[in-house]
């Protein structure tokens, strides 16, 4: 493992991205295929299945440490990582090992099938035969979460760099629900199999959020407008008979949404649409709330009952594949007007609707149709260029999301916990509060906002005015006011407050106000009732 | 009680004077020359020799005396003498004894030896109050020759890159001992003035460091490609820092322990380099004193108490307004 963790090292020891993307070509010119495999894995989100409870590593830590559990459990927020907690507690190796990246990850997956005993023992060795930034890196295996400061992108273009192959071909062979067991690396990056890339879905193009008015953006009729929907993005492909639905987060949500598996009636094969899944409300012909749609995002199977409740709706705003061919090249008027003309001929009962252009003759009425958005439950207006291709991820210049000023609240800050990561020994995580009488209401957790410097004065402060703890969460005097920006506001049985907010943040720090001037768990039912 | 806790400071009754005191007080025993420890506005002051000069060019004319290690000292009816604390060259562990009962006050200390500090030296006492700025296990320190190697291969590596190397370190002691870690032979130092008038007064006082150049508006960084520039850590990122180009920037600190700090100052590169005890040095040293009673003050406390207190020692947590090596401003040490 030890040129995966001089990778790691090489990432973690540079702030530059052309220092991170020069180590990973270098990385993918010299390591073994199987092990460049797993680092493709690794680095875009798949991990192999955990054979370790993190109770347990926890427990193992500190008994091979010599500690006490509760002086490791109080030293990890402090840290911030639980593998790098572990990494640092335990005491100095008295052997070095040579087992590769992929070498080790058959070692851990050898432990699922044996008892806990021969687990530990196996464990204790491993960390025994490793420094600490392998120690470190081995953790990261066994608890997951493997993000060490490189995105996906990173990877990719580190690989083209590499490989000598384009990197947004590269990035559109990497999608999907391929596994490190059901593909090799010379299937995956080298051989050109058109049939491996049935399931497959394109790269999503993203928006970049647009601050101001569009007025710079040029002339209007160089812009087509949409609703921003609050919904999944999602794009549903049609190849050789057979239909995916995936997420923008590449979730494949198939049997999820079992409402789409109708459009075969509707639509040809050798399509892929892209477009906002949303539960939608039939009578009125419209998006139900975005906490419907909820109650089925995290549900593998859906009950009869939620099916009718809040049965799902594509929206669907772009046609990335048309008769088997990559579109993406095409401007967007022309893939717009072929999707047009696909949907024209689909009834009214296919959960399928082409989302509506917005007339965008001059950018002052089309500000003034945004103000409407939140009637429509949309977030605000998409601005997509009409001679822009689909670009791969988020390119700036094409795409616009010109979303709704959010909701504010101004709220008191009560409870104050430790961030992770980078932001460990800072208290970044906070639980903010409105008035009900003398009463404060915890109604919202809240988490960034705030710059660096503002984390340290208020972590500072936090320190100095404790008034109780709670394991890692520190109750404060109240007396620290934020006005809270969220998106949304739905009510909720779980909540204390009977709200829940949608994306609530701290958009400043009130210094000018005092908690007495907060405001009230009334200002706030006023806004469920308005906007909810 | 030989000292007593109060709102100016460690107080001994007996001997009518304050340890390291945050407010204006008559008598002044002074650990080392970190600036919250050695404060202005105190009538007397009583250090040891080594210190004395840093001391004086920090608080300018004050009235101190000095003493050597080991020299005791009566003052009334309590017997006073400054014992090495390894943190910083001068730095002392004050012993206070009164009618045969004995209290240590650490200072900050460091146990592990380097070649400016004269080396610490642990002292029987029935009370000692610690420092624990380190203690939590997971924090756990390298020899200096190691992070020597990790330092000067940085250097070279920067160096062979046509990069300047930026290395941030608290400008008294922690900036001195990095230099006694340099390998010259690798380019010339370049040092900002907040570390150099550190260096001046060192060298004065007889203590050995490498040739520095000290970098003034009039120096052109050009004349000194793959240098290494020695600067407080505040001086990383800011316009002072931006006249020499391309650079590699780190910090030298125990924080950089831990990757979250590491990232988040923006640092290419942490050397995990303290001038206080790691975890296994205050639980060696506070083991050594003999010492049943113990008041922990600056950094993990409560956690560093409850951990003694399970071990079989009695100790408490002192509230104080020494900072240590703080985590997110590494100019206060």
């Amino acid at each position: 493992m030890k040129r995966f963790v001089a990778l790691y090292a090489a990432i973690d020891q540079t702030t530059k991205t052309s220092a991170k993307v020069a180590a990973l070509a270098d990385y993918f010119a010299t390591a073994p295929d199987a092990d460049k495999l797993w680092t493709i894995a690794l680095f875009s989100g798949r991990r192999p299945r955990r054979a370790i409870t993190t109770t347990k590593l926890r427990e193992w830590a500190a008994e091979r440490a010599g500690i006490p559990l509760w002086l490791f459990e109080e030293s990890y927020p402090i840290v911030g990582d639980l593998a790098e907690t572990i990494a640092l507690v335990l005491p100095p190796p008295s052997a070095m090992q040579r087992r590769s990246l992929s070498d080790w990850i058959t070692y851990l997956r050898a432990l699922e099938r044996v008892g806990e005993e021969d687990r530990k023992a196996a464990i204790l060795t491993a960390w025994d035969q490793m420094e600490t930034t392998e120690r470190l890196v081995f953790n990261k295996l066994l608890t997951g979460g493997f993000r060490l400061g490189v995105s996906r992108k990173l990877m990719t273009r580190g690989l083209a760099q590499a490989t000598g192959q384009d990197e947004a071909e590269l990035a559109h062979r990497l999608m999907g629900d391929w596994q490190p067991d059901t593909t090799s690396y010379n299937a995956l990056i080298m051989a050109s199999d058109p049939s491996a890339g049935l399931s497959r879905p394109y790269p999503f193009c993203l928006a970049h959020a647009l601050e101001g008015v569009p007025d710079d953006l040029g002339p209007p009729q160089d812009w087509l407008a949409e609703w921003k929907w609050d919904g999944i993005r999602g794009q549903i492909i049609r190849r050789g008979g057979t239909q995916f639905t995936w997420s923008r987060g590449e979730e494949l949500m198939t049997d999820r949404f079992p409402e789409f598996a109708r459009l075969c009636d509707y639509l040809p094969d050798g399509i892929v649409l892209d477009g906002e899944i949303l539960a939608w409300d039939h009578t009125a012909d419209a998006p139900l709330p975005f906490s419907d749609l909820q109650k089925r995002i995290g549900r593998k199977t859906v009950p009869k009952k939620l099916l009718k409740d809040a049965p799902a709706m594509l929206i669907a705003y772009d046609l990335l594949e048309h008769d088997g061919r990559d579109l993406r090249d095409h401007p967007f008027t022309e893939r717009r007007t072929r999707l047009e003309r696909l949907l024209s001929t689909v009834p009214d009962e296919a959960p399928v609707r082409l989302a509506p252009l917005l007339p965008n003759n001059d950018w002052a009425a089309l500000a003034d149709l945004r103000n409407d958005a939140r009637d429509k439950r949309a977030e605000g207006l998409m601005l997509k260029r009409g001679a822009s291709p689909y670009h791969v991820g988020r390119k700036k210049g094409d795409w616009w999301k010109w979303k709704l000023d959010p909701l504010t609240i101004d709220a008191v800050m009560i409870y104050a916990q430790q961030g992770h990561g980078r932001r460990a020994n800072l208290f970044t995580d906070f639980t903010f509060a409105v008035w009900n009488g003398n009463e404060l209401v915890p109604f919202a957790k809240a988490y960034s906002g705030l710059t660096d410097a503002e984390f340290r004065k208020i972590t500072a402060w936090v320190r100095k005015n404790t008034i109780e703890r709670f394991g890692p969460v520190r109750h404060v005097t109240p007396e620290h006011v934020f006005e809270i920006a969220f998106e949304g506001i739905a009510a909720s049985k779980r909540h204390k407050s009977g709200v829940a907010l949608r994306f609530p943040r701290m958009a400043r720090w009130r210094h000018d106000k005092s908690a007495a001037q907060a405001n009230t768990l009334g200002d706030l039912k006023e806004m469920l009732a308005q906007y909810g | 009680m030989v000292l007593t806790f109060t709102p100016n400071g460690i107080y001994c009754p007996a001997g009518d004077f304050y340890i390291d005191p945050w407010r204006p007080v008559d008598r002044a025993l002074i650990t080392h020359g970190h600036s919250d420890h050695a404060r202005p506005g105190h009538a007397r002051y009583l250090s040891t020799d080594i210190a004395a000069p840093i001391i004086r060019h920090r608080l300018g004319e004050i009235e101190l005396e000095t003493i050597t290690y080991c020299e005791k000292k009566d003052i009334r009816s309590a017997s006073v003498s400054f014992h090495p604390a390894g943190h910083v060259p001068g730095s002392a562990q004050i012993r206070v004894e009164v009618a045969g009962e004995v209290w240590v006050v650490s200072g900050d200390y460091k146990v592990t030896p380097d070649a400016l500090s004269t080396p610490f030296e642990p002292v029987k006492c029935h009370a000692f109050i610690s420092e624990c700025t380190f203690g939590l296990p997971v924090f756990k320190w390298l020899k200096d020759d190691v992070i020597k190697d990790e330092i000067n291969q940085w250097w070279a590596d920067n160096r062979a890159q046509g990069r300047a190397s930026l290395l941030g370190a608290y400008s008294l002691g922690k900036a001195q001992r990095v230099l006694g870690l340099l390998d010259p032979n690798i380019g010339p130092i370049l040092t900002h003035g907040a570390v150099e008038n550190t260096n001046i007064v060192m060298r004065n006082q007889g203590l050995t460091l490498p040739d520095t150049i000290h970098v003034t508006p009039d120096t052109d960084p050009k004349q000194y490609p793959g240098a290494l520039v020695l600067a407080p850590t505040s001086a990383l990122g800011s316009t002072w820092a931006r006249r020499f180009g391309a650079q590699s920037t780190a910090f030298a600190s125990g924080w950089m322990r831990l990757r979250g700090v590491r990232r988040r100052r923006a640092a290419d590169r942490g050397f995990v380099l303290s001038d206080h005890a790691d975890w296994d040095g205050l639980n060696n040293a506070i083991a050594e004193t003999g010492a049943e009673k113990i008041f922990v003050t600056h950094g993990y406390t409560d956690i560093f108490a409850r951990w003694l207190g399970e071990r079989g020692y009695d100790a408490e947590i002192v509230p104080t307004e020494f900072t240590g090596e703080t985590l997110d401003d590494g100019d206060t040490e």
